[in-house]
């Protein structure tokens, strides 16, 4: 059951990683996570390579969005390294991350209800005309233009994007979310539960998307509590439990059964056995 | 899959284009209380608020009315561009009375004049170091600082120690007024030197907010400063992940916020050719209540400058009507009060129904 990619990870604390990245584009070794006394996430080795779709996980609690949050580096990991895009990363913080080309819709939307789409998409990496520091003058044109070749580029039709996202459908919202990472040209996409909220057609609209994405070769990683979604949208499946990784799964290898087997904690693969 | 199910949930109409900007509906408001005085005027005073009536004066308007509306606001109006954008991050303001008190203070102590009627003037702060008839620039670069310098330690508390704005601000509101009284020791400071006179003298105050309006309508609406002064308002936590530095952006406006208070009280002191501890009292109240009834939101991110400008035109209008009406300063206060609580439960009103839609 276990697959290739991840059987040459050994979680060693090497400064090098343990194995040659090829064609990884993000890996983790050993990635921890404490609050205080809780451990949140316990010695997490992860990869993705490129062009791939992988889905995360797990119960609620069981680390997901705090492994996100990690290597977007919208916390401080307690330990573990990090290697994205062939290189040791240390980000020391959100933008850092998003500017080496990791590009998150989070899971509370990370929009401006009453800025319009442009303005949002480019939030804290605005296109300039003039550098005058905080007083920069704005380049509306560029982004506005740019905002339409990022929707166009995944299939995203908005009206008129200079609404304001509070006058937008929560289908609508979400695709702006998305839309941000295929403006940017990110090298990796994560999505934490993005059609959590959506109604059917808006899922359908999303789940679009995500196939846009996955035949224009862009890794993604999905959080995703929703099994068939996950079986359409993936190509593998790591399972989190308690902070810790229990099982990662090829698609063909396994069926819905089986993985929510891992999730409750049913069953673990033997090389994660340290996690039950 | 098929491109109809991408469209949906946006084929609908288009919401913001049926919905009027909130300024428009401020403007029609400030018509509509024009018109409401102009007809209590011709029923019970038998007067015209708005045009001319005497004949042995030319011009179509009451030419004196209307400067009497702008010039009266202008001051009060400079200090509500800064309380503005911080209710544009979220915040509030409630120090700038106080700072505008205290600057005036010692900025006028710095601009007043060696001699009266040719007799020494020996009662200025500073007259035996020597410190009087200084060049105007002293006072002016004195004032923005001070007023500057406030505006810098709320930013900082509110920034950095995460205490509510309310609390840092209304913190800085008793210390400043007591700074204003401790400095003269309760005394006025009078008699400015002419150049320094000039600064706040006629129309002065007026060209000077309507300049300053302009220039913040501008960096609000064209720079990443107004972008993200927006987003914060907006939605904070997204503006922090979008890696907007949020607690120099915050230090940033409320620094602006007191730069405009110390701009108002160099204004306010000149033209009144005297600062006493006891100035500005209320303003920064008067000063909310102008963004609010511009239809700045209190909860953040919703309003422009235009909007305060016209919020401003109608608290004018509303003082001056009343006064044109005859009526006691008692129910002038009394309205001015109703009116605040009624523009904010317009906007939570207004807001639930955006909540509503979507």
């Amino acid at each position: 059951m276990a697959s290739d990619i991840q059987t040459d990870i050994s979680g060693a604390d090497a400064p090098a990683p343990s194995a040659p990245l090829g064609d990884v584009i993000l890996r983790t070794e050993g990635l921890t996570k404490h609050y205080g006394g809780v451990h949140a996430l316990v010695d997490c080795n992860f990869e993705i390579r490129k062009g791939e779709h992988v889905a995360i996980m797990g119960d609620n609690g069981a680390g997901k969005s705090t492994f996100v949050r990690q290597i977007t580096a919208v916390e401080k990991r307690t330990a573990g390294k990090v290697w994205f895009n062939g290189q040791y990363v240390d980000f020391d913080g959100p933008l850092a991350a998003r500017e080496a080309g990791i590009e998150t819709v989070f899971q509370t939307l990370a929009l401006a209800d009453h800025l319009d789409v442009p303005d949002n998409l480019f939030l804290g990496r605005e296109i300039r005309k003039f550098n005058l520091g905080p007083f920069s003058i704005l380049d509306y044109k560029a982004m506005r233009e740019a905002t339409k070749r990022g929707l166009e580029r995944t299939g995203v039709k908005i009206p008129n994007i200079r609404n304001t996202i509070q006058n937008m459908s929560g289908g609508q919202r979400q695709c702006v979310a998305i839309a941000r990472t295929a403006t940017f040209h990110s090298k990796l996409t994560i999505m934490d539960e993005p059609t959590a909220a959506l109604g059917v057609q808006e899922t359908a609209q999303v789940e679009n998307i995500i196939r846009t994405l996955k035949e224009q070769g862009e890794p993604l990683i999905l959080i995703s509590h929703n099994m068939r979604q996950v079986m359409d949208l993936c190509d593998r499946i790591v399972v989190w439990r308690r902070g810790r990784i229990c099982a990662n799964l090829r698609k063909e290898d396994t069926d819905g059964e089986d993985v929510v087997a891992y999730i409750t904690g049913a069953k673990t693969q033997p090389e994660y056995d340290t996690a039950a | 899959m098929s491109d109809t199910s991408h469209g949906v949930g946006g084929l609908s109409f288009d919401r913001s284009k049926r919905t009027l900007p909130a300024e428009a509906g401020v403007a029609i408001a400030l018509v509509l209380i024009v018109v409401v005085f102009e007809l209590l005027g011709r029923v019970l005073m038998h007067d015209s608020f708005l045009f001319n009536t005497r004949e042995n004066v030319p011009g179509i308007f009451n030419q004196a009315r209307l400067q009497i509306i702008i010039l009266q606001v202008s001051i009060i109006g400079i200090i509500a561009l800064g309380v503005t954008q911080v209710i544009l991050t979220g915040g509030i303001d409630l120090s700038s009375g106080s700072v505008v008190g205290m600057t005036a203070m010692i900025a006028m102590s710095f601009a007043q004049a060696g001699q009266i009627n040719g007799m020494d003037n020996t009662r200025a702060v500073f007259f035996d170091r020597g410190w009087v008839d200084l060049p105007v620039i002293i006072p002016v670069v004195i004032g923005l600082l001070c007023g500057t310098a406030c505006g810098l330690i709320n930013g900082l508390f509110i920034a950095y120690t995460k205490i509510p704005p309310f609390i840092a601000t209304l913190g800085m509101m008793v210390s400043a007024r007591g700074l204003a009284k401790w400095w003269t020791a309760g005394q006025p400071v009078s008699f400015p030197t002419p150049g320094y006179a000039s600064i706040g003298a006629g129309m002065m105050p007026v060209i000077i907010f309507a300049c300053l309006a302009i220039l913040f309508h501008l960096i609000l609406k064209y720079t990443v400063y107004g972008k993200h002064t927006y987003a914060i308002g907006s939605n904070e936590a997204a503006a922090r992940m979008s890696g907007i530095n949020v607690a120099r952006h915050k230090v940033l406006v409320y620094t602006l916020a007191g730069l405009l208070g110390g701009i108002a009280a160099i204004v306010l002191s000149s033209k009144n050719l005297t600062a006493q501890a006891g100035m500005g009292v209320m303003y920064e109240l008067d000063a909310i209540a102008m963004a609010v009834i511009g239809g700045i939101s209190l909860s953040g991110g919703r309003g422009t400058i235009l909007g305060t400008v016209l919020g401003a035109l109608i608290f004018g209008v509303i003082i001056s009507g009343f006064t044109f009406l005859r009526l006691d300063a008692y129910y002038q206060e009394m309205v001015k009060g109703a009116i605040i609580v009624g523009a904010v439960v317009l906007d939570q009103w207004r807001q639930r129904r955006v909540a509503a839609r979507s």
